[in-house]
């Protein structure tokens, strides 16, 4: 199953580079970004879910002292309906530009409509309750079925369906159809011997990163602007502003601060361009923050879904057919993920009969944003706990029928594209063969569930820069903010190439006039592609010092070979120097060493995973406790294996909070009504048990270690592994999310 | 895309690269150089898929004869 | 403007002097006023503890306290426990488990396994788990930092 390269410094598990800076409270986040003359500005939100924007007056804020300027829309440059591709994918600037700021429509609670910026943060506060808006309250539209009727209040006069390219002649708000067809499902479903249909509903919720969003800026007079902020990429930050605020890319630097959590949701800009037009407005520094309740109400959560499963099965096991209808809320401007869902719902499994359709819609919420293998998690709810109700109906063990009906390399996955390698038949083994499998489980009210998911992964632009020092060590220069321990992952890269140790590798992530492009941390890319690019920088650092080796001795080239951290001449002389040696005698034989690596690889390798869980329900409360979790996930070469632990843990745990507790709850108004951490119910320590991380191994042919990504999937599985562990448990099949106390007692018939 | 094909779901044609698979189609199904691309470049939001792997998304990506191409929307993701 | 107030407090050992308005927070003038920026804010409303310190031997969100209400009081941050030229034992703790990603609620966990370990030098795992339910982690799922945290116990 593994591969058995030797690595030096692969797969060992160094102090993170960046830890001393993080455990002393020293490493530096975007709100904790001072510089003299900083002004703060604060943002005010729309009280209502959807209205009209009659008037905005700012004059009794302007008068406020203290306060030192106010934006609105009207400061924006006029967005045109044009589609951009700003490193997360296609983007409508006029969308992108209307959720900075309402300007003729406010469409969710939330929504930002104009900003202040004065010498402390109270005063810019209190001068966002003197802006006077006049509003024209219009019925809100909450939910994806109800927003898809034909008689709904629509959102935008201007969106129409596009549905496999045709546009529809009437305004809607589905925004788009999609649809995945393989085989002939009606003849699939027809020499079926079970058919099994089920509707899930899962609800709205939020990546919940600890760190709110932040964002300094300064216009400098000569039209210079330079962001300090968090962020997940700060060359799509720099894309972005350039567009909102017609700026060119050359004027803005980006510089990133350290990250506090981002899980997709910090990369797409909400106060980044609204601290910029506040710096041009002022002529100062202008420090913008968000509380805890504008990320909720104003930043992108994943959305709301309806799904339909059905899947039809022989009676040994294998799948003939299988049907899936998704519709995701958007949030107020088009672009759920239900792509990604439609083409990950049934990527697990080899069925030659297959139909998909997808329906992004549009809802008076805010505009989601990516979070954690964006779309799967929804639709795996769904197809995995109709793949349980099979198995049982079918007396199979549900492992078994996972591994009857595996998609392997060369199989055709629904939306079109044949897998190369990859790793899942191996994930449900480990799974099987796990003892948490075979540990006794028959208590009354405890159950067991397993499920298991898929995630595309990325590749994406990335650069790296590596100076070489005098005494042997190396300085890697890179683009990918860290957000879990990935410079680490990325110079254990260089390092094994270079065979130098893990701690002689020093790396910084700087900003965006300082390294060459690289997209953003996210889509479980940056050890893959971040890291391979960390590979070709040190690969061209070993060619340069080869040749520096050949001068010292006056031999070929081609003579001079690199082993075990020394370079040796292979023919005549017999010489031989060390790295760190050779590292010392740059300057004599032509000046310093820098290497350099740009990648845009195509080779991300898809990764599984298969999780299983134990719960116990309290017949009482609805409560529903997790007391044991594994999680089996292919990593496809662990660089850092603990990083890689923490990355399938936490997303193991994030999956647990939305399968059981978490959830936007919204009133008739459309009002949020849990919008701090208090009611939006995020799993702590005391809710959860260790959580059992089985790392497996099945090499990527597309990264010269065997990388895959591994930071999305491990929430893919969660929801319906739970589901599954809750039927075990009590019988009852749960096809609503969260599964929290009160719908678990509904379903159990006590209230 | 089918609707453009007369719902034919895979169609072959002739290209060493993907802007020259896109420019056949296109004679073949007008309409076709429409969804993918935009001026000389692919259109943004669309993947491009050769054998099975996500490519960088470019039209001068190299096409071997008996490649197997597929146009998917393109995805983003997050992770911590 | 607010009147300010004059305030003398100590803060890791070191008597400090500060001008504070009386509506802000400990928080607010460790960070602004001090540019002590380890303690963070998440949530500004006692639910995350990213800001917590330590203030006369209890664990305290720093939200949730008065600059003001620290007059001739001690403060324990972030940016005391490291030794001039060693890190405490639960900062090396938390290193050698990997028990951190981000970062960002980092400070806050140390924090607040100082104040656990100064009065439970052995504690369980499940008291650890009460303990540490006041700070939220969104990164790791907490497996990693409950060793981290029953290691530095056992290296203490």
């Amino acid at each position: 199953m593994t591969e058995n390269k030797e690595y030096k410094v692969v797969g060992t598990r160094p102090i993170r580079h960046d830890g001393v800076d993080k455990v002393t409270g020293r490493a530096l986040y975007g709100a904790d970004f001072q510089i003299a003359g900083l002004l703060h500005g604060r943002v005010l939100r729309s009280p209502h879910a959807h209205a009209r924007i009659l008037s905005i007056d700012t004059s009794r804020a302007e008068a406020l002292p203290g306060v030192k300027g106010v934006v609105t829309a009207a400061d924006l440059p006029t967005a045109e309906d044009r589609i951009a591709d700003l490193g997360e994918g296609a983007v409508n600037l006029k969308y992108l530009c209307d959720n900075i700021f309402a300007s003729d429509k406010a469409l969710y609670k939330g929504h930002a409509v104009a900003a202040v910026a004065a010498t402390n943060p109270h005063i810019a506060e209190e001068a966002c309750t003197l802006i006077d808006v006049e509003y024209e309250v219009l019925p809100p539209v909450l939910e994806v079925r109800q927003a898809m009727e034909p008689d709904a209040p629509l959102l935008h006069e201007n969106i129409k369906t596009t549905s496999m390219g045709e546009t529809a002649e009437e305004p809607s708000n589905v925004a788009s159809h999609i649809q995945h067809k393989l085989g002939d499902p009606e003849k699939g479903f027809a020499e079926a011997d079970i058919v099994i249909e089920r509707d899930f509903v899962t609800g709205t919720v939020h990546q919940g990163y600890i760190e709110p969003h932040n964002a300094t800026a300064h216009f400098n007079q000569d039209g210079q602007l330079t962001i300090w902020c968090s962020t997940q990429g700060a060359f799509t930050v720099r894309e972005q502003v350039a567009e909102i605020l017609q700026h060119p890319i050359s004027k803005i630097k980006v510089v990133p601060m350290e990250i506090g959590g981002g899980f997709g949701g910090k990369i797409s800009v909400y106060i980044k361009p609204v601290a910029a037009l506040l710096a041009k407005k002022t002529g100062k520094p202008v420090k913008v923050l968000m509380s805890r309740t504008d990320v909720f109400e104003g930043t992108g959560p994943t959305p709301a879904s309806y799904i339909r499963v059905k899947m039809g099965a022989t009676k040994a096991g294998k799948i003939t057919a299988a049907e899936a209808y998704l519709a995701f809320e958007a949030g107020a401007y088009p672009g759920s993920p239900v792509g990604p869902g439609a083409m990950c719902i049934f990527a697990p499994y080899n069925i030659e009969n297959v139909i998909i359709d997808g329906y992004d819609v549009v809802v008076n919420k805010p505009k989601t944003a990516p979070y954690r293998a964006p779309g799967a998690p929804n639709a795996a709810f769904g197809s995995e706990t109709v793949l349980d109700e099979i198995a049982e109906e079918l007396g199979i063990d549900p492992l078994e029928i996972r591994l009857i009906n595996a998609a392997k390399e060369g199989d055709r996955r629904a939306d079109g594209p044949i897998h190369p390698r990859i790793g899942f038949i191996e994930t449900v083994e480990a799974a099987k063969s796990h003892p948490h499998y075979t540990a006794p489980n028959g208590k009354k009210h405890h159950g067991r569930g397993i499920a298991s998911g898929y995630w595309f992964n990325i590749g994406l632009e990335s650069s790296v820069t590596i100076n070489v020092n005098a005494d042997g060590t190396i300085n890697l220069i890179e683009g990918s903010t860290d957000i879990g321990g990935t410079r680490s992952s990325i110079a254990m890269q260089a390092a094994e190439v270079l065979d130098i140790p893990a701690e002689s590798v020093n790396p910084s992530v700087v900003d965006t006039n300082s390294v060459g492009y690289t997209a953003v941390t996210g889509g479980s890319r940056t050890t893959y592609a971040t890291g391979y690019a960390a590979y070709e920088a040190a690969q061209d650092v070993k060619r340069k010092m080869i040749e520096r080796a050949a001068k010292l001795w006056e031999v070929d080239e081609s003579n001079v070979q690199f082993a075990d951290g020394v370079f040796s001449s292979i023919n005549g002389k017999e010489e031989q120097i060390s790295f760190r040696d050779l590292c010392g005698r740059l300057g004599e034989t032509g000046g310093p060493v820098v290497g350099s690596g740009t990648v845009n690889p195509g080779g991300a390798g898809g990764a599984y995973a298969t999780h299983i869980v134990d719960v116990v329900v309290d017949e009482e409360t609805g409560k529903v406790e997790v007391l044991r979790y594994t999680a089996v996930q292919d990593a496809g070469k662990a660089i850092h294996p603990s990083y890689v632990e923490g990355q399938i843990q936490g997303g193991a745990v994030q999956g647990i909070g939305w399968a059981l507790n978490e959830e936007y709850i919204y009133n008739d108004e459309g009002e949020m009504t849990n919008a701090s951490f208090l009611d939006y119910r995020m799993p702590t320590c005391l809710d959860l048990p260790m959580i059992d991380a089985v790392i497996v191994e099945v090499p990527n042919p597309g990264h010269p270690y065997g990388v895959r990504g591994v930071g999305e999937v491990p929430i893919v599985p969660p929801m319906a592994a739970i589901a599954n562990a809750i039927y075990d448990a009590i019988g009852i099949r749960m096809t609503e999310l969260p599964m929290s106390p009160n719908r678990l007692l509904k379903a159990m018939g006590k209230i | 895309m089918r609707n453009l094909t007369g719902g034919e779901e895979s169609v072959t044609v002739p290209g060493a690269t993907v802007r020259e698979v896109i420019d056949n189609l296109e004679n073949r199904y007008p309409g076709m150089k429409a969804r993918l691309r935009e001026g000389d470049r692919l259109k943004p939001g669309v993947a491009v898929y050769i054998n099975g792997l996500l490519t960088r998304g470019s039209i001068l990506e190299r096409v071997d004869a008996d490649a197997e191409i597929h146009f998917l929307p393109a995805i983003s993701g997050g992770t911590t | 403007m607010a009147r300010k107030s004059h305030v003398q407090t100590t803060i890791n050992g070191e008597t400090v002097e500060f001008l504070c308005e009386s509506r802000q927070s400990l928080l607010e003038v460790l960070r602004d006023e001090l540019h002590l920026t380890g303690a963070k804010e998440g949530c500004n409303n006692g639910n995350c503890g990213a800001c917590s310190v330590i203030l006369d031997g209890r664990l305290v969100n720093s939200c949730l306290v008065l600059g003001v209400e620290t007059e001739g009081k001690s403060v324990e941050t972030i940016e005391g426990v490291a030794e001039p030229d060693k890190l405490h034992p639960i900062q090396d703790a938390f290193l050698e488990n990997a028990a951190l990603q981000c970062g960002i609620c980092t400070p806050g966990f140390i924090m607040s396994t100082k104040a656990l370990l100064d009065q439970n030098p052995n504690p369980t795992e499940h008291e650890i788990r009460y303990w540490l339910a006041g700070n939220l982690c969104r990164c790791t799922g907490y497996d990693k930092i409950v060793r981290a945290v029953q290691d530095a116990a056992e290296s203490m």
